[in-house]
């Protein structure tokens, strides 16, 4: 038996996402002695591959097509997935990961399961605790299929080395005749992504206005941290929308979540439950968020957070 | 041009998470039902594209009678017709799957689901669907513009977001970004009043099977109470941070 993890990269490095499922399938290869195979796009690095485990990986070339083409990448994995005859199929939780998941499910006949945040409890069928109601619970899901891909929580695994010796290996790629084609790709420069960072700041509606961004922006930038907000902030326009975290806006999993002037309402609180340490400034000890976090400060943002800034850079110099 | 918009009921986002029989299904009883917040993102949207070319809008869910005052809601708002697929779904791949037997029937030019539903957050259906159905599909929809049969749209990326090309017909996840909060549309006396004449279709679903089954679910472990650290002592925080939590 097998399993394939869809590895993946950006601009040729493989992601950190990448090296957690990489992790994760290999944890399962090692319960089930299942043979872990890889597929990626484009990756120039692969070399670290054989440090996450990987027996053998395809490494598919896009040529002409630069951008990310879910209907491509999907074609292109389903034929290793029958070549392989691959029965567990491990992909991330990022945007990519949960766009193509789903499609490829229906291309090679596999139940699919998202929001995976443990090992399988059972095999044949595949049984999994997934989180949902956006993390207000957890649930214990079975497969009825006799393929199944699993979207792996980001965050929910982490990183575990293991040194194998791996066959790389090339793979067709099937360019999809589908009308929908990328034209153009706009990445922040030089930011850290919600989804990526391991470290999330967080400014609500006690920050009082857009123009005292620099003390978010700053406490994030010795961090190396992502920017972060509450739903007022981004609908009244302190903020971009990307930055909006919550149940209706984007789920965060860091390990490290600072909440600035947020009072934790529900909805805010279930999107960002799933970070593994949360920390509140917030200037009312009544504030529902000191009931959710780890650890706190009844303060005024305005006096704690550029001190607080300024100790951490004293700390790294 | 024709749009069918897939509305999930999804519990009011206050609502608080219990379970029956054994934390072995959802306890529905006292809880508030709502139009799922990414679907009614993508439902403004098509109403503005009715506004705009004349599109005719027809709202559709899977589920039984309970969501009926939801899809009165949605043609309020401002749907042209309704139809319900009656019988209660197990998982997202169903739900999907039945949607797609409706979606080869009509040759919509436009497919509308959320993102995601905020209950189970499986995030599938709409890619399950269009691919059942042979369309391309966009996730995290953030922009929708129509000029005849050519599609501008945008997606939204970790970090960033992509601008795409496509032809009718396409499925969309829509999300916020699409429309904005302020866009929403509360329904007014007249449209409320003009939802009661509108047709609420009822229809018996395909045997179509699931591909998952839930068995139980769990509340998450109650956390301990938070550190409180002086504000004259971040020195202490830190340290926390960094020896305890292991976090910096
Ligand atoms: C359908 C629906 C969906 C929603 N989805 C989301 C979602 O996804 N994400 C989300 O965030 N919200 C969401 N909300 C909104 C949510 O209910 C809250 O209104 C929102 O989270 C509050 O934002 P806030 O904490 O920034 O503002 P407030 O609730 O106004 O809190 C501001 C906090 O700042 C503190 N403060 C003020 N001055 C200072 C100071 N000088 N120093 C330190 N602290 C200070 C105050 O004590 C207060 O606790 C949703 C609501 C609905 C109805």
């Amino acid at each position: 038996m097998k399993i394939l993890a869809f590895i993946e990269s950006q601009d040729g490095d493989v992601k950190k996402t990448g090296l957690e499922i990489a992790s994760y399938s290999r944890s399962i290869a090692d319960a089930r002695g299942y043979e872990l195979v890889g597929v990626g796009f484009n990756i120039d690095n692969t070399k670290i591959l054989e440090s996450y485990g990987l027996e053998k990986f395809y490494n598919i070339e896009t040529k002409e097509d630069n951008f990310f083409n879910v209907e491509s990448y999907s074609d292109s994995i389903s034929l290793i997935v029958e070549k392989e005859k691959a029965t567990i199929i491990i992909v991330s939780s990022s945007a990519d990961g949960r766009y193509l998941g789903p499609i490829l499910s229906v291309k090679i006949n596999s139940a699919y399961i998202s929001n995976v945040v443990g090992l399988p409890t059972k095999y044949d069928p595949v049984q999994v605790k997934c989180s949902c109601f956006t993390n207000k619970a957890y649930n214990e899901k079975k497969s009825l299929k006799d393929r199944v891909i699993l979207s792996l929580s980001s965050n929910s695994f982490g990183l575990k080395e293991q040194n194998k010796t791996c066959e790389f290996l090339k793979s067709t790629y099937v360019s999809s005749t589908k009308s929908l084609k990328v034209t153009e790709v706009d990445r922040l420069k030089g930011e850290v992504s919600i989804a990526d960072a391991d470290i999330v700041v967080s400014g609500g509606r006690g920050l009082k206005g857009p123009e005292n961004w620099n003390l978010i922006e700053d406490l994030a930038d010795v961090l190396g941290a992502a920017t972060a907000c509450s739903k007022p902030v981004s609908d009244m326009g302190w903020r971009p929308h990307r930055e909006h975290v919550g149940q209706t806006g984007k789920p965060v999993a860091s390990n490290l979540y600072i909440a600035v002037g947020v009072s934790g309402a529900i909805q805010h609180l279930a999107g960002i439950n799933s970070s593994k340490v949360k920390v509140v400034i917030n200037n009312d000890p009544e504030a529902p968020f000191f009931k959710a976090a780890d650890y706190g400060i009844v303060g005024d943002a305005f006096e704690v957070v550029p001190k607080l800034t300024e100790k951490l850079k004293a700390r790294k110099l | 041009m024709n749009i069918l918009v897939c509305i999930s009921c999804v519990p009011d986002t206050t609502s608080k998470i219990n379970f029956k029989e054994g934390n072995s299904s959802f306890e529905s009883q006292g809880v508030q039902f709502v139009i799922n917040p990414n679907d009614e993102f993508g439902l403004t949207r098509a109403i503005w594209l009715q506004q705009k070319s004349g599109a005719k809008v027809t709202v559709v869910t899977v589920g039984d009678e309970s969501c009926d005052p939801i899809l009165r809601k949605c043609l309020a708002i401002g749907a042209d017709q309704a139809l319900r697929i009656n019988i209660q779904a197990k998982d997202g791949f169903q739900v999907a799957s039945i949607l797609s037997t409706i979606c080869k029937d009509k040759n919509y030019d436009l497919i509308i689901t959320g993102r995601e539903s905020i209950d189970y957050n499986g995030g599938m259906v709409g890619g399950i669907l269009a691919t059942i159905c042979g369309i391309p599909y966009l996730a995290n929809c953030i922009h929708l513009e129509i000029d005849g049969n050519e599609v501008d749209l945008q997606r939204e990326i970790d970090g960033g977001k992509e601008t795409l090309k496509a032809s009718l017909p396409v499925v969309i996840g829509s999300q916020k970004g699409l429309v904005e909060e302020k866009d929403l549309i509360i329904p007014n006396m007249r449209g409320i009043m003009q939802a009661r004449q509108k047709p609420l279709e009822v229809i018996s679903p395909n045997e179509i099977k699931p591909a998952t089954e839930i068995l139980t679910f769990q509340k998450p472990d109650k956390k301990g109470p938070v550190k409180l650290v002086d504000s004259d002592n971040i020195d202490e925080l830190i340290k926390l941070l960094e020896n305890e939590a292991k976090v910096l």
